[in-house]
Order: C-alpha cells, then structure tokens, then sequence
C-alpha cells in the first residue's frame, strides 16, 4: 500500500475543486470554459485516483478484507470514528464512480448554460459524497454520506432539469429521505444494542457485524434498513419517484443517478442490511425475490409502451435493477457476484443509453419516440453506438449484461428455480422493450424533416460514447478483471449470513 | 475579589450593566449624533460569556438561589451568542425603521438578564421573577414599532395570553409550595421523595400546572396559538431573538424544574410531556405546510422544533438519561444559531413599508442575491436536519437518546415529521432557485455588519455539524454536575 490517504483524496479531491470554483467570479457566464475544463480536470484526477486504488489492490488471498483503510476519532463520546477502507465490491462502485461523473460532466458540456459554476460544484459534491457512501466503514459516516447526496442532486434535477422538474425534484428528496429517516433510527438503536452488550457505543460496521441480535428486533431494523435501500434502487412498488427523477433529470444527472446512484441501494443491502441482520434478511428474502420478479417484468412491461425515451430507459432500470434485489436474495456467493456485477453493467450501459438520448434531446429537444425515425440515416455511427449499447443493456452475451443477469439466474437455481423462471421473462421482454425502441427511432425512412441534416457525433461525443462502449465489450468479454476482486468481499458476506445460525426459538418461524 | 457571594451573579450582571450603560448613553445622545450603541451591549455580552467561562467547573452560588453550575453556564454562553447575533442583526432594522435606539437596545439586554437568570435560578419564585422579567421585555420588543398595527395587535395577544400562562405558573408554584412547604428546587425535590407524594393530587395539579406555564413559553401544543401571530407580528430580529433566547431559556428553566426539582415524579409527568412533544412535533409540521408567510412557516417550524426539544427532556430519563441531558443542550446551541441566522436572512430583506416575508417574495432570490439565498439554503437545510449542518447531529442526538431510553415511538414521529419539515423548507428553496424572479423590488442595501453576522452564523452552523466533538463533549460535562 502505498503512504498517500487515496480514500481521503477521492473524497476530497472534488470537495476541494468544488471551493476553488466558488471563488472563480464567473459574471454572465464569462469564465464558463475555464470552470467546464476545471472541473473535468478534478474529475478525470478522481478517476484516476480511483484506478490507483484497483492497481495498488492487494488481490491475493492472504490481503486483508478491507485496504486502504484510514481511521480517525470523530466524535469519540459516541465511537464515531470517521473510517474509511474498501473491499472488492466498494472498489468496483469507487471506479464505476470516477468512470461515469467525467462523462456525466461531458454530456452537459453544451446543454447546461445557465449558472455553469453552481452546475460544475454540485457535480462535484455529488461524486465526493458517492464516493464516500462506497466506502465509509463507519454506520454513522455512511449515513452523513447517503442522506448527503440528496442535496446536490435536488439542486440538480430542480434547477437545471425539464418543464416539471420542481415535482420531480421534491417527489425525490421527500420519498428517499422518508425511507432513510427510518435506518436513521434503525442506526441509533444498534448503536443502543452494542452499548447494552459492550457497555460501549459503536458505529464500526465490522464491530456491528459480531453482534449477536435478537431475531424480533433484527426484523424491525432489517426493515428499516431496507426499506431505505429499496426505495433507493427502487424496487417495485417503491419506484414511483425514478420515472420522475430521471424524466426531468438533465443529462449528467441522469446517468449520475441511474449509473451510480441506485447502486447505492444494493450496495447497502449488501453491506449493511444482509450481514447485520442475517436472521431476519434470510427470513424476509423471498418476499424481497418476490418484489423483485415483480419489478423485473413490470418494469420491462411499462418501458414497452413508453413514448419518451427517457421514461423508457428509466423503467428498464427498474426492471434492471431488479435483478440486482434477486440476486442479493439469493444470497449464494454466485448470485450476490452477479448482482455486484449487474450494478456494474447497469451503470456502464444505463449511463451510455442516457447519454445518447440526451445527445438526441440536445439536437431536437424532444425525447418522443414519435418524433424520430430513421436516424440511422443521418447519424450512422451514433446509431451504431447506440445499437452496441442497446444490446449491451439487453444481455447479449459478449456484452457486459449478459454476465450479470446469467450468473443472477445461475445463482437463483441454486436457491429457487421459480423466481428464476419469472426473471427470465424479463430477459425476453428487455429484447422486446429495446429493439422496438431502436427499430423505431433509428430504422426505416426518414419521416419527420426536422430530423433531416442532423450532424452525427461530434469529438466531445465521441469521447463520451468511445470510453462507455469500450468498457461495455470490456467487460463482457474479460469479465474476470471485475468479478476476481470482488468475489473475496462477496463470498465473506455471504458466508456471514449463511453461516449463522438463527437462535433456537425462532427457527420455527423461519421455516 | 469582594465576596464570593456574588459570583454566580456576575454574568447576568455584566448584562444588566451594559443595558444601563446604554440607557444612559441614549439619554446623553445629541440629536442625530450616530452612536454605536449596539457596539455597548455587545461589550457586556462578551464579558457575560467570559465571566460564563471563568465561573465554569467552580459550581459558584450566590444568596442560595442563584447557581452558576456548568449547565447554566452553557445556557448563559448560548445566550450570550443569541444576544451578540440579534444585536448585530438588529443595527439595520433600527436604523431602517426608525427604532429608538437606546431604549431597543436596552430592552433587548435586560430581557436577556431574565433569560439568563431563568437559567441559572434554582428556586420556583426566581424562575418566575425572571420568566416575568423575560417576558414583559418580550412583549414590549414585539410592539417596538408602534405605528404598525400588526405589530401592536402581536404584542397584545402576547401579553394577555403571556400573562395567562404565567398566572397558571404561579397558581403551579402556590401548590406545590403548599404541599411541600418550598420554593426551592432541592427542598422541593427531597420533600417529594422523603414521603413519597407522587400521588398525590394537589402535587399532580402543581406539576400540571407548571407544565402549562412552561409549554406556553415554549411554544409547545396546545400552548402554541400565540407563535404564530406573534411571530409574524414582530420585526423579524425580534422574532430571531424571541424563537431562539426565550426558547433556550424556558427549556433551561424547564429541564432544571423537572429533571430536578420534580425528578422524583418523573413516572407521573414522562407520559404527558411524552404526548405533548409527539402533538407538537407533528402538528408544527404539518400545519407548517400550509403556510405561505416565511414567517409564519418558520413559528410553526420553531414550535416544531419545541417539540424536538421536550423528547429530548422525555429522553432524560431512562438508560439515555445523560445522552438526553446533554443532547437538550446541544440542540438548544445548534437551533439557535441556525434559526437565528433564519430570521436574520428575513430581517435584512424587509423594509421600511414591507416585510417582504411572503413566499413569492423570496422568487428568484438565488439571482438578486446569491449570497443571501446560499446563506439561507444553509439555515434551512440544518433545521431540515440534513448533514454536514448542525441541525442534523442535533437531531440525530436527541433521537439517540430518545431510543436510548425506549421511546422508539418518539423517535419515529420525530424523524417522519423532520421529513414533513424538509417539505417546507424546501418551498423557500424551490422559490429562491428554481422560480424566475418577480418584478417585484427586493432590497439591494445589504449592510456588512449584518453580513458579518449571518457568516458567522454559518460558521456555527457548519462547526456544529462537522466538528461537533468539542461542543458535545461540552455540552456532557455541562450537565455532569447538575444531575
């Protein structure tokens, strides 16, 4: 390991580009391109920070399960501890992270005009506090992290989004902190269970995980916990605030949001909810499986007969996503391995598709299926790209999709072949929901004239879609680079939860 | 040093002198001859504070019933802070509306001088003579401005409800000396648990009644009705001052009459105060929803956040009983700079004609003046209770001590209701940033002086909730010696 604090860079790297821009005087808009290349240039250093974080990534098996870690007393009378460290799993969300907010910033490079500064800070706030969601070991720090993110984002959506962004911005804040309040207090009362049993309070996640609870009360918390992480991924029926988020959401944060912010919510159930309480996240998991088939062909049913793109991509995460939640009830080393991946996939993929159709927004300012048509004709290589993405999104084999969903059902038969058999519909539908949307945007004649002379990519979208397609084919052909540093932190995980054993009186309830 | 008799009282005299001093510097006055007479309060403030600190750990009291243990002198300190931000602020209220300068300013301090006596008294008359003291310069505050009929109306509901509330107070104090034949907070304490009178009824109606002077000065449901006209009614400094430093008064007086004094009941009076915090909570957010002054809005969210400070005192006792004590503490410091700097962003957008307090007022506030409408993005965000703010480990501590002590029920309403809150803080949000601008003239004049002070406001606000560790481990040792 190397002596640099690279967690702490990561965090505060954009924290501290965002205070330099706020005092770059940037009157009617005269210091834009310096702010816009500024702020890039913070990002690409996170990023590369990040890449420095998997290449000093000790692999083997005797590493510890969790490097880089950085521990200091932040408010000592409770055991608060500002702690950072990382596994696999953390790792690949840190990269996906540094990856995506470049070419989130990218995407908006000519479409958001107005107020740039304010735009380029939050940005950056945005990835400082994702960052630290990934990789704050201490219960209380990750929740200062989570409920951050909020901020930015509502400015985001309220300031720089669509026609209906005040609602949609308000629906956001409102229905995610009213699932997060709850693992607020969920949190305070573990910290209330490991004084009881210690005499100490603590909010070390590795110092919770020992604690043994009792089955009645780790329902409750699981509960809370999850429900904050459900609505955050969002699974069916907590879904109704995303379509919103990310119709009215401008382009980078879309792909911020769909690309790394709803992993947050399997992150969690992963980190957090399953290994805490994994009496009762074995006892609840089929209903949370349940909920999940249910979003995967719901989802990919509402994103058929979309008539905005953006609405349809985002139903295709709810369907996506659900995966992610099947895969995590499985809890075999397999299944949790494909849903860490499909995270991956998603945010690759799904960031690309919101890329491109805010590229097709930015030359037609609409997003109605309708209004396109035959594109294929007049911007053959975004066709093209948007073509490897769709089957990307779609599961092709070769492409990045395809390994999530495939080891999600691997996983799955191990468990219960019936919900594996239901998710599969989704597979189907995705192909449907996908190829319908391309064939009808891209194929056939040119019908509308306003779509006649529109210019293909441009070099700044080039370096949007080269680095997402790259990655895309990447990791579906090498998936192994992924899925290797990730399988110590998974297979731990699951082994905690599989291993323990329910206490005696309420192994009747399970079964 | 003349006799150590006094030193629990140099704080509150410190005060009182330089509220003397500046009665007598108005007088001395040439007419339109510019006084910084603010400038003298702030004088005695700052020697009040350093008095605070100098008597800390030294458990000093004075004449029997005047303590000045480590809990009062954290009060005092959040006062002194109150004081020194209300004066800042007030300097271009003054001079905008034509204020009369020396007695404003020496209203302002005495009323302090009641606030931080209620504080440090530890015998039920003292509490009343300095929740009266308190009280009648409040009343007068609110009407400052006598040719504003809104404002006259304010301080008359005040005062009439006011004097209501502290007549049930006193009826309380006649009771329970009647049964335990004292006044003072120990005695009254040792009495109760000597023979063991918690049922007795005409105990429990003293109790009762005290609760009821205690929650009108706190503004907690359903002794809340005044706030709201009050609040509106008064000149946004004042209101700053009044929802802030009445509040950390009443709540002091309030935990030290009932986590001392009456401590031996507490089994009889935990259940109410229980109910009436989760009625506050709730109704101050909810009704705060509809409200279309800012004003308005932020009384309802300051009887809210009563609400949030009586669960902290329902938490003291029970196994979160230290983690609850200091907890009150700690939220009376974070809300007040927070709310303080609240009113202050509403102060200095008002004129002489307008109080430019509605919601469409704030339209497009981000591009007249981003500064103002950032800094108030802040002051909203911490009392929604969002992280790196102060409000937010404020929150999270008074719900550490609610579930600490088994009130897991508190703490669920509590925490849904700041959800509710966000709701309406973020109105003012949506119209700052996300609503053009009206036609309508805002204010360009913003004094430095008033900028100064809302910055330093900020500073609390972000020190509270990113370094919180030296206040909290204050605010522990604050009530270590008390309880």
């Amino acid at each position: 390991m190397t002596g640099l604090p690279l967690l702490s860079l990561a965090i505060t790297l954009p924290i501290i580009g965002a205070v330099l821009l706020m005092f770059v005087s940037n009157r009617d808009g005269a210091k834009d391109g310096l702010i816009r290349n500024l702020t890039l240039a913070v990002s690409l250093v996170t990023f590369a920070v990040t890449l420095a974080l998997w290449a000093g990534f000790d692999l083997t098996a005797a590493a510890p399960a969790f490097q880089f870690v950085e521990r200091h007393a932040w408010i000592p009378s409770f055991g608060i501890d500002y702690y950072v460290g990382i596994d696999g799993l953390s790792l690949m969300l840190l990269v996906l992270t540094g990856f995506l907010t470049p070419i989130a910033l990218l995407s908006g490079w000519d479409s958001v005009e107005k107020h740039v500064k304010e735009y380029s800070i939050l940005m950056l706030l945005l990835e400082a506090s994702l960052v630290g969601v990934f990789c704050a070991l201490d219960v209380f720090l990750f929740y200062v992290f989570w409920d951050f993110v909020l901020i930015p984002m509502y400015f985001l959506i309220g300031i720089w989004g669509y026609d209906q962004r005040i609602y949609a911005a308000v629906k956001f804040i409102l229905y995610t902190m009213a699932g997060s309040v709850l693992m607020l207090v969920a949190i305070i009362g573990l910290s209330w269970v490991h004084q009881g049993a210690t005499g100490e309070y603590s909010f070390d996640l590795l110092e919770l995980y020992e604690l043994q609870i009792p089955a009645a009360t780790q329902y409750w918390f699981f509960l809370a916990f999850t429900i904050a992480f459900i609505i955050k991924v969002p699974l069916f029926p907590f879904h109704t605030w995303l379509p919103d988020a990310h119709v009215q959401a401008p382009t980078g944060g879309s792909v911020i949001l769909a690309g790394v912010m709803l992993k947050m919510g399997g992150y969690g159930l992963i980190r957090l909810a399953y290994p805490l309480f994994p009496d009762a996240a074995l006892y609840f998991s089929p209903l949370l499986a349940t909920l999940a088939v249910i979003a995967i062909v719901y989802g990919a049913l509402v994103a058929m007969v979309q008539p905005d793109l953006k609405k349809l991509v985002a139903y295709s995460s709810v369907s996506h996503m659900g995966f992610v939640v099947l895969g995590i009830a499985t809890m075999t080393t397999i299944g949790v391995q494909g849903a860490s991946y499909q995270m991956l996939a998603h945010g690759v993929s799904t960031g690309g598709l919101f890329c491109m159709v805010g590229m097709l927004s930015d030359r037609r300012h609409t997003r109605l299926i309708s209004e396109f048509g035959g594109l294929k004709t007049v911007m053959p290589r975004l066709a093209a790209a948007m073509l490897l993405i769709t089957l990307s999104s779609i599961g092709l084999p070769g492409m990045n999709g395809f390994i999530g969903e495939f080891l999600i059902m691997l996983g799955g038969f191990d468990w219960d072949a019936r919900f594996v058999v239901i998710a599969a519909l989704g597979v189907i539908l995705s192909a449907v929901y996908m190829l319908w949307m391309f064939q009808r945007v891209f194929h056939g004649t040119v019908t509308n004239d306003h779509n006649q002379g529109l210019p293909d990519l441009s070099f700044r979208e080039w370096a949007i879609v080269g680095p997402i397609v790259a990655a895309a084919i990447l990791m579906g052909v090498y998936p192994n680079a992924f899925l290797k540093p990730m399988e110590p932190a998974v297979q731990r995980i699951v082994e905690r939860v599989q291993a323990h054993q329910p206490p005696a009186e309420t192994t009747a309830e399970v079964r | 040093m003349i006799s150590s008799q006094f030193d629990a009282v140099i704080p509150i005299l410190c005060v009182a002198l330089a509220g003397l001093v500046v009665l007598l510097a108005e007088a001395f006055r040439g007419r339109d001859e510019k006084m910084p007479i603010g400038g003298l309060g702030i004088i005695g403030l700052v020697g009040a504070g350093a008095a605070s600190v100098l008597l800390w750990n030294r458990q000093a009291e004075s004449f029997g019933v005047v303590t000045a243990d480590n809990f009062a002198l954290f009060v005092n300190l959040v006062l002194v802070a109150v004081g020194i931000l209300t004066v800042i602020f007030s300097s271009q209220t003054v001079e905008r509306d034509g204020l009369p300068a020396g007695e404003y300013y020496a209203i302002l301090l005495f009323t302090i001088v009641g606030m931080m006596l209620m504080a440090q008294a530890n015998d039920l008359l003292l509490i009343f003579l300095a929740l009266e003291t308190m009280s009648i310069g409040v009343y007068v505050l609110t009407g400052i401005r006598r040719n504003q009929p809104a404002g006259t109306e304010a301080a008359f509901k005040y005062f009439l409800l006011g004097a209501f509330a502290s007549a049930f107070f006193l009826y309380g104090i006649a009771f329970l000396y009647g049964v335990t034949r004292s006044t003072h907070l120990d005695a009254i304490s040792s009495a109760i648990a000597a023979q063991s009178m918690s049922g007795n009824p005409m105990i429990l109606l003293g109790v009762g009644l005290l609760i009821v002077g205690f929650a009108f000065k706190v503004a907690a449901v359903p002794f809340h009705m005044w706030s709201p006209d009050v609040y509106e009614g008064a000149p946004a400094v004042v209101t700053g001052f009044m929802s802030t430093g009445v509040k950390a008064a009443a709540v002091a007086a309030f935990v030290r009459v009932f986590l001392k004094g009456l401590d031996p009941m507490v089994a009889d009076w935990a259940p109410v105060l229980a109910l009436i915090a989760a009625a506050t909570m709730i109704l101050g957010t909810v009704v705060g929803v509809a409200q279309t002054s800012l004003k308005r809005m932020l009384a309802y969210s300051s009887i809210a956040h009563a609400g949030y400070m009586l669960t902290a005192i329902v938490a003291a006792n029970g196994d979160g009983a230290d983690t609850g004590k200091a907890a009150i503490l700690f939220y009376l410091a974070a809300y007040s700079v927070t709310n303080l700097g609240a009113f202050g962003v509403i102060a200095l957008l008002g004129t002489r004609e307008r109080a430019n307090d509605d919601l469409r007022d704030y339209a497009g506030l981000w591009h007249t003046h981003p500064a103002l409408a950032t800094l108030m993005t802040f002051f909203l965000l911490s009392l929604g209770g969002f992280p790196p703010t102060a409000g937010f480990i404020a929150k999270w501590y008074v719900f550490g001590a609610a579930v600490g002590s088994g009130y897991y029920g508190l703490a669920i309403i509590g925490v849904l209701s700041s959800v509710v809150s966000v709701f309406f803080y973020l109105r003012i949000v949506v119209m700052m940033y996300m609503t053009d601008r009206d036609a309508r003239p805002v204010p360009a004049q913003i004094s430095r002086m008033a900028m100064a002070g809302l910055v330093l406001s900020l500073i609390g606000v972000l020190y509270l909730g990113v370094l919180p560790s030296a206040v909290i481990d204050f605010a522990q040792a604050s009530i270590s010696t008390i309880f």
